[in-house]
């Protein structure tokens, strides 16, 4: 068969003719195996091992107080572990930017019960959460995010200061 | 599909045809609309205008004091000549420029510079003339802040989203009256209490007064105000009967370096 090799400069008769062979194979397999054993060995040391999950603590003094039917977030417990975050996100947009809408508005909460609520991370959420490495800690670290609300966040509310 | 020069200019023409014309068709079909979207909205009424009056007449070193020891207290404020712990404390020579005031006084001369007469009374001369945020109505470090960290909100007030601010320090650069302070270092280890329910700031953030926002949605009036005891007036300028309009009335009142167009909107009766 004519194997007429054509490119952009025209019809050759042959195609040009390249050794098959592997230039450095030594090193490049070497290097190739101390990349992979780089890379897995981060993961040998938990080989097989089962990271219990977290298990976060409900006991602190306010919720302890609390009568056993009112024990209840401000949303659903399921919501609010799949949306807490967006939550505070939105109660951070609403109380710093576009609270000052009908003054007080942007700072109150109101729930599907129709309980209103201020939104305040440190003043609501941490009122009843006292125990911040018991309760957010515990998760957080579980699932490797570091939320940066507590560079300026006070871990304690004021509602909290007031009852001791 | 090609399309050859000829069609191309045809087909521009047209386009143009139509886009000179279309505002005169707009005006056919719905006529004024177009100036409507576009001029400017009318300011609203009704709306409140936060403003402070300091009577100097009234004031002195104890209140000043006072004040400021009310404001820092409530806002975390760090004193960095006080550190928690010994071994934080700052080198004399940069306390000057780790400074974080919200409140703070300077005599006359420094608070209204180039407005001092040749003689003036000595009492004047060395009041703590109070000074804060000016919360001017054409705000420069709003204009400059790039992530719209620093905004004016509905009611004057020149807030700051601490979320948002990325510690450029233009607003520092562009606030004329000195009324921003920049986060060298972690305030926490110069708060001497921490006041429970207001966050601190972090490290590499700009900070100043704002008025108060989080007593006023409470309806309180602002931390200084309080512990002022009648000598600083806050209310609503837009409101005919609140006090400061009243206070604006019956007092000659200056302003800060109003020469320079910001509007600021605190006054002192001298």
């Amino acid at each position: 068969m004519a194997d007429n090799y054509k490119n952009e400069f025209g019809v050759f008769a042959e195609r040009p003719q390249v050794e098959k062979k592997y230039y450095d194979a030594k090193n490049i397999f070497t290097g190739l195996a101390v990349f992979l054993l780089l890379l897995i060995l981060p993961l040998v040391p938990n080989l097989g091992k089962t990271v219990p999950p977290p298990q976060r603590s409900l006991e602190t003094p306010v919720i302890q107080k609390l009568a056993e039917k009112d024990r209840k977030c401000i949303m659903p417990t399921d919501w609010m572990r799949a949306n807490h975050m967006q939550m505070l996100v939105d109660w951070r947009d609403n109380v710093v930017r576009t609270g000052e809408k009908g003054a007080a508005n942007g700072r109150n909460f109101v729930n599907p019960e129709g309980k209103k609520y201020l939104a305040s991370l440190t003043n609501t959420c941490m009122d009843c959460h006292s125990n911040k490495d018991k309760f957010c800690d515990q998760c957080h670290n579980y699932v490797a995010v570091a939320p940066n609300c507590w560079g300026c966040h006070l871990t304690e509310g004021k509602t909290l200061a007031e009852a001791k | 599909m090609g399309m050859d020069r000829r069609e191309f200019i045809r087909i521009s023409g047209l386009a143009a045809l139509l886009g000179l014309s279309g505002k005169g068709a707009f005006e056919l079909v719905r006529p004024g609309q177009v100036e409507a979207a576009m001029a400017a909205k009318p300011e609203a009424q009704g709306v409140v205008r936060w403003a402070m009056v300091v009577n100097m007449q009234k004031m002195d070193e104890a209140t000043a004091a006072k004040c400021i020891e009310a404001c820092h207290r409530v806002h975390n404020v760090p004193d960095f000549t006080k550190p928690k712990d010994p071994k934080d404390a700052v080198p004399p020579e940069i306390l000057n420029r780790y400074e974080v005031k919200w409140l703070w006084t300077e005599h006359y001369h420094n608070a209204f510079p180039g407005e001092e007469p040749p003689v003036m009374p000595e009492k004047i001369a060395h009041l703590p003339f109070l000074l804060l945020c000016n919360h001017c109505d054409n705000p420069p470090c709003v204009r400059v802040c790039p992530t719209k960290a620093t905004f004016r909100r509905e009611d004057g007030i020149v807030n700051m989203d601490m979320h948002r601010c990325i510690g450029c320090r233009f607003c520092m650069a562009g606030c004329p009256f000195g009324a921003r302070s920049f986060n060298w270092r972690d305030p926490r280890p110069y708060i001497t209490q921490d006041y429970p329910g207001y966050p601190t700031r972090e490290i590499g953030v700009v900070e100043k007064c704002t008025f108060c926002a989080e007593r006023l949605a409470q309806n309180m009036m602002p931390a200084c105000v309080e512990a002022s005891k009648g000598t600083l007036i806050f209310g609503d300028l837009n409101d005919e009967k609140s006090k400061v309009r009243d206070t604006l009335k019956r007092y000659f009142t200056i302003r800060r370096k109003v020469h320079l167009g910001t509007n600021p909107q605190v006054y002192y009766i001298v």
